[in-house]
């Protein structure tokens, strides 16, 4: 499988691998996919005071495409409103890592990550 | 991590196919600038040559297998020959009934020649080994019915390396006059084989997994007793009518050179891949969570099938682009399936999915085997920061519990 | 020694055996391996795909790579016997075993099949059928050139009437390509047979063309290669040779018809002075193939008297050459058996010289003469 090298960036270097703690009413966490499937993401998003996303954190089980999905997401989110953020299609990840058809299932995972983590976290505001 | 910049990575996916050995080639070229000639042409010198170094590669086939020459029919490789065994016994001997019996974790081209006689009306029984890839005799003598024709078990595993107990199936398929096939592609110059002991009836050979080319291979088809097998390649009546066809004769003299030398060396050889399959074995295993796939014992040393957990299999394999190896066998590493071999011995999906196989041999060093570790220390332990399973599994969470969203 | 039995097989080329080297010696991957060994012998089989499609007018996506000829012709009959289960096979009285076997082989299993015969020029002759024959067929097989006679069909009339009927089509083209030019889009047949041995490639590799209109089952089965239609590890080094070997075949025509077409009229017009019998002479046919017979000398003699003097040609074709039955083909056209069983066969190569043909006359003349003497005295 011939990855871009977009896919090839952000899988040997990601950006914002790690954890925030899940416990935190600013922080939402998604957690989509499974692993019988051979994916599984982790996006956690914390939010300011603003509404507006200050930090996101990722970790994936997954393959390059997977994880550059997510690591791609993390960038994408900061500075975004939650509605902002859940505005964001996973056309727009497919079109900026080059996805070849068989991986575009990765960019739907991030998309569902990222809505699920915006759930969560509206959740808690409740 | 001086190879990482290389061009090349260092090869350990022998079992996919191994480099022809540079003796081999040297043997073949001479049959392609100036020895050619059609080996079935009769009436000249150039069809001699080429019949006679025929004649000779298939003395060489025979003898490490010690099998009588006229037992050894040419193909174009194993997939032919599993093709050729299975369609050509069961329609052969289908007076006798219409019932196969084969093995979950067989090579595709046994397992879709034996669903094709499915099709074809006959019955099939796959058996599911046991979680260490190995065959029950006991479920094998059970799945045997009066109207068994043919059984196919293969002699070695092309994924896990396993060894089966060739010897006792045969001798359960001779008591109920079963035709036993087995495709020992991935056996030849790993294991001993002795036709003249074994009770098998038709084996499969390939050139290209013992250090010949592609696009040869052969089958056996045993002579005491006679064994009767119906053509599936029509037409100029080559190999006494059981397979037509002109036959490659620098290949066939190069499947000839490659079992020479693998009747040879194979003793000292083996010694040698077995240190080094202990030696990455142990510096593997020190990573945490990691699992052998198939009986550690009844394996041949060239392969070492791994799942390590928590990481999923086609990243590493980009993490380890150093080093060429195998998920799952490789023809189905293009496909996201996870293996079905590994299924079959009931891991589940997601070490199925984390599982490598790397198969090493005659010109593997021990460098390599170290640089082979370090590289999955590194990356795995990488992978590991990554992965939100390994998180989980670190904070005692069970991943049994857990309800995942599929999609 | 020299060579004059190229319609057997015919040396590699050299500029073939280097494009092979590098695939024959150093370490390769499997073609369906994830890995960059797996991924640079894929993108030379696809290279080589291209090539060979290139050479007889086809898309590479119609090319499936096989073993030999042999096995792309059994291919054919035995994936169109289990796509469409009521197929009628029709196939000339000329074709090589490899395609009257496979046919007669599933016979045993319900699949009729009608012979055509060929006329006295070697040429199919559909009319010789009944109505009934020739409404029953549904799957045509006709050789484009016969390797032993040399005879060219009239393949656009063939495939016009097979057309006209709904008949699937398949044409042999082993002998006909590198001869003649061979454009399978302008043809309109369903499917072709070409090898790589018979055009200065390597054995081990040919190719069935497939029109995807056909729905072919697979006759070999497993890892799925070939998209499913022919399984088995790729043979890399003979697929690319059989690759660089497409990619000549239009310079070997234009050697064929000019200069080897040269030395085959001075041999046919000697061979004649010496009372020879030229099949199918009047019909058009490759320009390198001889095929003759002389009436009164045993040519199993005359070929061993050759051979001893440094000259291979065949008897029939290099498949039946250790039997002693008479050529199939003269038979089929309706040459005595007594003359027939004579025949002996030359077909010159692209690097074939004059002196070498000349040579070879001269050998010919004193071994005949002789064996008349010897004929004689026994009269």
């Amino acid at each position: 499988m011939a990855y871009s090298d977009k896919v090839l960036d952000h899988y040997e270097n990601p950006r914002n691998v790690g954890s925030f703690d899940k416990e935190d009413p600013t922080v939402g966490t998604g957690m989509v996919g499974a692993p019988a499937c051979g994916d599984v993401m982790k996006l956690q998003i914390k939010v300011g005071e603003n509404g507006i996303i200050e930090d996101a954190k990722f970790k994936t089980y997954g393959c390059g495409s997977a994880i550059a999905s997510s690591s791609l997401v993390t960038e994408m989110l900061k500075g975004r409103t939650l509605d902002e953020a859940q505005a964001i299609k996973n056309t727009s990840i497919v079109e900026e890592l080059a996805l070849p058809p068989v991986k575009i299932h990765c960019s739907v995972l991030a998309e569902d990550a990222i809505k699920a983590a915006v759930a969560d976290l509206k959740s808690k505001k409740k | 991590m001086t190879n990482e910049t290389s061009a090349m990575p260092i090869y350990m996916d022998y079992s996919a196919t191994t480099p022809v050995d540079p003796r081999v080639a040297e043997k073949m070229i001479p049959f392609i600038t100036e020895s050619y000639g059609n080996p079935a042409s009769r009436s000249h010198p150039y069809g001699w040559t080429a019949e006679k170094a025929v004649e000779n590669a298939r003395n060489e086939v025979a003898k490490l297998v010690n099998a009588d020459p006229r037992e050894i029919i040419w193909t174009s490789g194993a997939t032919e020959s599993n093709n050729l065994a299975i369609k050509g016994a069961s329609n052969f001997y289908s007076s006798k009934g219409k019932h196969i019996i084969s093995v979950a974790t067989e090579h595709k081209a046994v397992i879709d020649a034996v669903r094709e006689m499915e099709r074809l009306g006959y019955e099939t029984t796959f058996i599911q080994p046991e979680p260490d890839g190995l065959i029950d005799i006991k479920k094998f003598k059970d799945a045997i019915r009066p109207d068994t024709v043919l059984a196919s078990v293969m002699m070695v595993n092309n994924e896990i390396g396993v060894i089966q107990d060739i010897d006792a199936l045969g001798k359960a398929c001779r008591a109920e006059k079963i035709i036993f096939h087995v495709d020992a592609a991935q056996a030849t110059g790993k294991v001993e084989i002795d036709l003249e002991k074994l009770p098998v009836d038709l084996m499969s050979f390939s050139a290209h997994k013992t250090y010949g080319p592609k696009g040869v291979g052969a089958l056996y088809v045993r002579r005491k007793p006679r064994i009767r097998i119906e053509a599936q390649m029509h037409g100029g009546g080559h190999e006494r009518g059981m397979r037509s066809g002109t036959l490659a004769t620098h290949q066939i003299v190069g499947m000839g050179e490659a079992f020479r030398i693998a009747r040879e060396e194979m003793e000292t050889e083996n010694a040698h891949i077995k240190k080094l399959q202990l030696r990455l074995l142990s510096g593997l295993t020190e990573i945490e969570e990691t699992y052998v796939n198939g009986d550690i014992e009844k394996r041949v040393p060239h392969n070492l099938n791994i799942s390590f957990n928590y990481v999923e299999g086609e990243s590493l394999i980009m993490a380890i682009k150093g080093i060429a190896v195998s998920s799952g066998s490789a023809c189905t590493s293009a496909s996201l399936e996870p293996s079905y071999v590994l299924r079959a011995l009931g891991r589940s999906d997601e070490l199925a999915h984390s599982s490598i196989r790397f198969s090493i041999g005659r010109f593997t060093k021990e460098s390599d085997i170290d640089y082979a570790i370090e590289l999955l220390k590194e990356k795995i332990g990488r992978l590991r920061e990554l992965s939100p399973l390994w998180e989980m599994f670190q904070d005692g969470v069970d991943l049994e519990k857990v309800e995942w969203a599929e999609h | 020694m020299i060579y004059f039995d190229h319609n057997a097989t015919t040396s590699v080329h050299p500029e073939v055996l280097d494009t092979m080297m590098p695939f024959l010696a150093a370490q390769q991957g499997n073609p369906s391996s994830n890995h960059s060994f797996g991924r640079n012998v894929q993108t030379a089989i696809e290279e080589a795909r291209e090539k060979v499609a290139n050479s007889v007018n086809a898309h590479p996506s119609q090319v499936i790579f096989t073993s030999s000829g042999t096995e792309s012709n059994n291919t054919i009959i035995h994936g169109i016997c289990r796509s469409y289960p009521d197929s009628h096979f029709g196939f000339s009285s000329i074709e090589h075993p490899c395609i009257s076997e496979p046919i007669k082989s599933i016979e045993s299993r319900g699949f009729k099949n009608t012979q055509i015969p060929v006329d006295i020029n070697g040429l199919l002759n559909v009319s010789a059928l009944s109505n009934e024959e020739q409404k029953n067929i549904t799957f045509l097989s006709v050789m484009m050139a016969n390797n032993e006679t040399g005879v060219i069909q009239d393949m656009p009339a063939i495939i016009k009437w097979a057309k006209s009927r709904n008949i699937q089509t398949h044409t042999d083209a082993v002998q006909a390509i590198g001869k003649i030019n061979v454009d399978f889009e302008e043809l309109g047949v369903d499917a072709m047979t070409i090898s790589s041995h018979k055009i200065y490639g390597p054995q081990g590799a040919a190719a069935l063309i497939l029109n995807k209109k056909i729905d072919l089952y697979p006759h070999l089965m497993g890892g799925g290669q070939e998209k499913g239609l022919r399984s088995g590890t790729e043979n890399i080094a003979a697929i690319v040779g059989f690759g660089k070997a497409c990619e000549r075949v239009q310079k070997n025509i234009v050697i064929i018809n000019n200069e080897v077409k040269k030395y085959r009229l001075l041999l046919e017009r000697e061979l004649k002075g010496l009372g020879a019998v030229i099949f199918a002479e009047q019909t058009e046919r490759l320009d390198n193939t001889t095929f003759f017979a002389f009436n009164n000398i045993d040519g199993s003699t005359l070929l061993t008297a050759l051979d001893r003097k440094g000259y291979a040609i065949a008897s029939g074709s290099a498949c039946s050459s250790n039997s002693s039955d008479a050529s199939h083909v003269l038979l089929a056209m309706g040459v005595e058996p007594e003359l027939a069983q004579g025949a002996l066969r030359v077909s010159l190569g692209i690097k074939t010289k004059e002196g070498e043909v000349k040579s070879f006359l001269e050998a010919l003349k004193t071994e005949v003469s002789r064996l008349k003497q010897l004929t004689a005295m026994a009269a």
